[in-house]
């Protein structure tokens, strides 16, 4: 007989590319004009420009070498004919099965009234890239998110720390592929490391040194001034 | 572990004046041993069970005396990861989550999304579904405001607009349920079109709202825009540049409150919102009080917008879904009574919809900010990756700055103004 399938195991498996594509229906045709900044972009920084996608009909994407990522945001935020004066996104993009992972710049500038986006591509051994914080505040928060779903360092990020996940969370990265729907612990095992949680998983350490001592979290599970060993003041 | 201690003289008796009326010397502290008091600041934990945070939002702020020095907010209590649940669901199964997410203005989620998909499809939806989809995100841009201005109203303490504005979003409920069969989880919307018609007499039933709406505006109107209380907690409160706030990627009314007019209807526009007429207010000094007006401002506009949309869709009686056999789904009629159009519903149930390779990041004005869909295929009937951009995870992302000087009371407020939704802001 043979082995019993269940329907959890593709859950187990993780997320894999689809493997019949010959049904696949053609893009939408191109209907974009040509884009300004993509000229100017070529011509600021001649070989910047590894690839230009135009998606969904009308969407430009370009692709940038991931350690000139700074200069060439600083540029287009900073040129009159560019202006890009708001960051709309930051976030990234695995396919999977080893292909280097993409960090997707979505920008737009309100003086022209323009959209563009920029992709830098991460081989999976080197999962750094600079931080645009200095540039945009707004990437502060979008590339905690990042680093914490995906495990892409941002260099001199002023405050790169898990968001979403608890900050003392082991199990990885969850939006990579590789990363299995339920956890790569047991469920046991996740329980248990939630009940065995004390107070200080919920603080930063930032927030511990501010508290000092005169006001101490007590020990995990001991709340009686006998128990915990603080000095009770009268 | 040595305790501060100041002690006050409480038991001198008074000297008498010269009218013969006793004096009352000002109190002072005696026996001070450590004479800098002011040094120690205080770490005050706010949430994550907290009904003034508008959900399981925990800050923990940094107190001198009573004022905010520093403000960390800690974020993932309800985080269920939507994004990588819906890489395991093809791309019709994925309108259900979106509803989940900001459940004050589920349908503005569910046609965003499917608006994404169809750009990176290419498909242009029928004349009809798109007045649909407008009439759909206006009415949930005046829920999302109107729950808006109810719980900023009671958090700053005037409870009667609370009461005022939830009639009226019972009335939205209502035409959710009417149409969609559900109160919050609507998941009207299918890639190419929406899950029905709309029912006999349901435009009748927005238009009855639409001209009921501006009563309610105006008693909401006069009982905060000069009400003393109102002016004194949020006047000068939670200002910000507009400069600042579009560094910080604040979007919707409250980079609108600094007086930067940037509205995505209007600067990107789509499903034709440059051919109607309305007007994006702004404010002029970036603090609460002009977040409030902005945001009353703008249900008029929306209703400005609905009238409109509800004119044109009396000409457009066309069908909703688009004809596509690969992307619409046959009647139920046909799929009941004839073999092949049962066939080509099993397919399209089972299989899914295919979606070319490719990507496209779509943003729409939702009630709190820019709301952008990133959908990325690589041909097959999964997203390989869908990503949200919350509008209102950004927008909180401004808080610690919002704080900076201000008192713990006027945490309250700062952070009802900015409306956030932490079902969003988790995912």
């Amino acid at each position: 007989m043979a082995e019993k399938k269940s329907s959890l195991d593709a859950v187990a498996l993780g997320p894999s590319a689809s493997a019949d594509t010959a049904e696949t229906p053609q893009p939408p045709p191109v209907t974009a004009p040509d884009h300004p900044s993509v000229a100017g972009l070529g011509a600021k920084f001649p070989d910047a420009i590894l690839r230009h996608d135009i998606v969904a009909g009308n969407q430009h994407i370009l692709f940038i070498p991931p350690d000139r990522n700074l200069e060439i945001l600083q540029w287009l935020r900073d040129d009159p004919g560019q202006a890009y004066d708001l960051l709309r996104d930051v976030t990234a993009v695995d396919y999977g099965a080893g292909t280097p992972l993409q960090v997707v710049y979505q920008l737009f500038s309100l003086t022209h009234r323009r959209a563009l986006s920029l992709k830098c591509e991460l081989p999976l051994d080197a999962l750094e890239i600079e931080s645009v914080d200095s540039l945009w505040k707004a990437a502060n928060w979008l590339e905690r998110e990042v680093y914490d779903l995906f495990g892409i360092t941002f260099l001199n990020h002023p405050d790169l720390r898990r968001i979403l996940m608890p900050l003392d969370y082991a199990e990885g990265h969850p939006l990579r592929k590789d990363f299995p729907l339920r956890g790569r612990f047991t469920r046991a095992e996740q329980t248990r490391r939630a009940l065995s949680q004390d107070l200080e998983h919920y603080y930063t350490e930032q927030e511990l040194d501010l508290g000092g001592d005169s006001q101490a979290l007590p020990p995990a599970g001991k709340e009686t001034p006998e128990e915990t060993g603080l000095e009770v003041v009268e | 572990m040595a305790q501060k201690t100041v002690e006050f003289a409480l038991g001198r008796s008074p000297e008498m004046g010269v009218d013969g009326k006793p004096v009352m010397g000002p109190l002072a502290p005696v026996d001070i041993s450590e004479p800098d008091i002011e040094s120690d600041n205080m770490l005050v934990n706010i949430g994550p069970q907290h009904p003034a945070t508008h959900g399981v939002l925990r800050l923990v702020c940094e107190l001198d005396g009573e004022t905010i020095v520093r403000c960390i907010p800690h974020i993932g209590y309800l985080h269920s990861s939507f994004e990588k649940l819906g890489e395991y669901r093809d791309w019709n199964q994925v309108v259900p989550l979106t509803d989940r997410m900001d459940y004050l203005a589920p349908l503005i989620y569910n046609i965003a999304y499917v608006m994404s998909v169809e750009a990176m499809m290419g498909i242009e939806v029928t004349e009809r579904c798109k007045l649909t989809r407008v009439i759909m995100m206006e009415l949930d841009r005046i829920f999302g405001h109107l729950l808006w201005v109810g719980t900023f109203a009671m958090d700053i303490g005037a409870f009667t607009p609370f009461l005022y504005t939830f009639e009226e979003r019972e009335t939205i409920y209502t035409l959710h349920e009417e149409y969609t069969g559900a109160r919050i989880t609507t998941s009207a919307t299918r890639v190419g079109g929406m899950m029905s018609d709309m029912p006999e007499g349901w435009d009748q039933g927005v238009r009855d709202f639409a001209n009921g709406l501006p009563n309610t505006l105006d008693e909401v109107e006069l009982l905060l825009n000069e009400n003393g209380l109102v002016l004194g907690r949020t006047q000068g409160i939670g200002a910000i540049s507009g400069e600042d706030a579009l560094n910080m990627g604040l979007t919707g009314a409250n980079v609108r409150g600094s007086g930067i007019s940037y509205d995505v209807r209007k600067d990107q526009p789509y499903y034709d919102y440059e051919t109607y007429d309305f007007e994006i207010p702004i404010g002029e000094y970036g603090d609460c009080y002009d977040r409030y007006l902005v945001r009353m401002e703008e249900m008029r506009q929306s209703l400005r917008i609905l009238h409109q949309a509800l004119d044109r869709l009396k000409k457009a009686d066309g069908p909703m879904d688009v004809d596509d056999p690969r992307i619409s789904l046959p009647s139920k009629t046909d799929a009941m009574n004839d073999m092949e159009s049962m066939i080509h519903h099993f397919k399209l149930i089972t299989d899914g919809i295919r979606a070319p390779i490719g990507e496209s990041y779509f943003p729409v004005e939702a009630s709190k900010g820019e709301l952008g869909m990133y959908v990325v295929s690589d041909g097959g009937t999964k997203p390989v990756r869908w990503r949200v951009r919350p509008p209102s995870f950004v927008n909180l992302a401004a808080l610690p700055k919002l704080l900076e000087g201000h008192l713990l009371a006027d945490l309250i407020t700062i952070n009802a103004s900015i409306d956030i939704v932490l079902g969003e802001i988790d995912r």
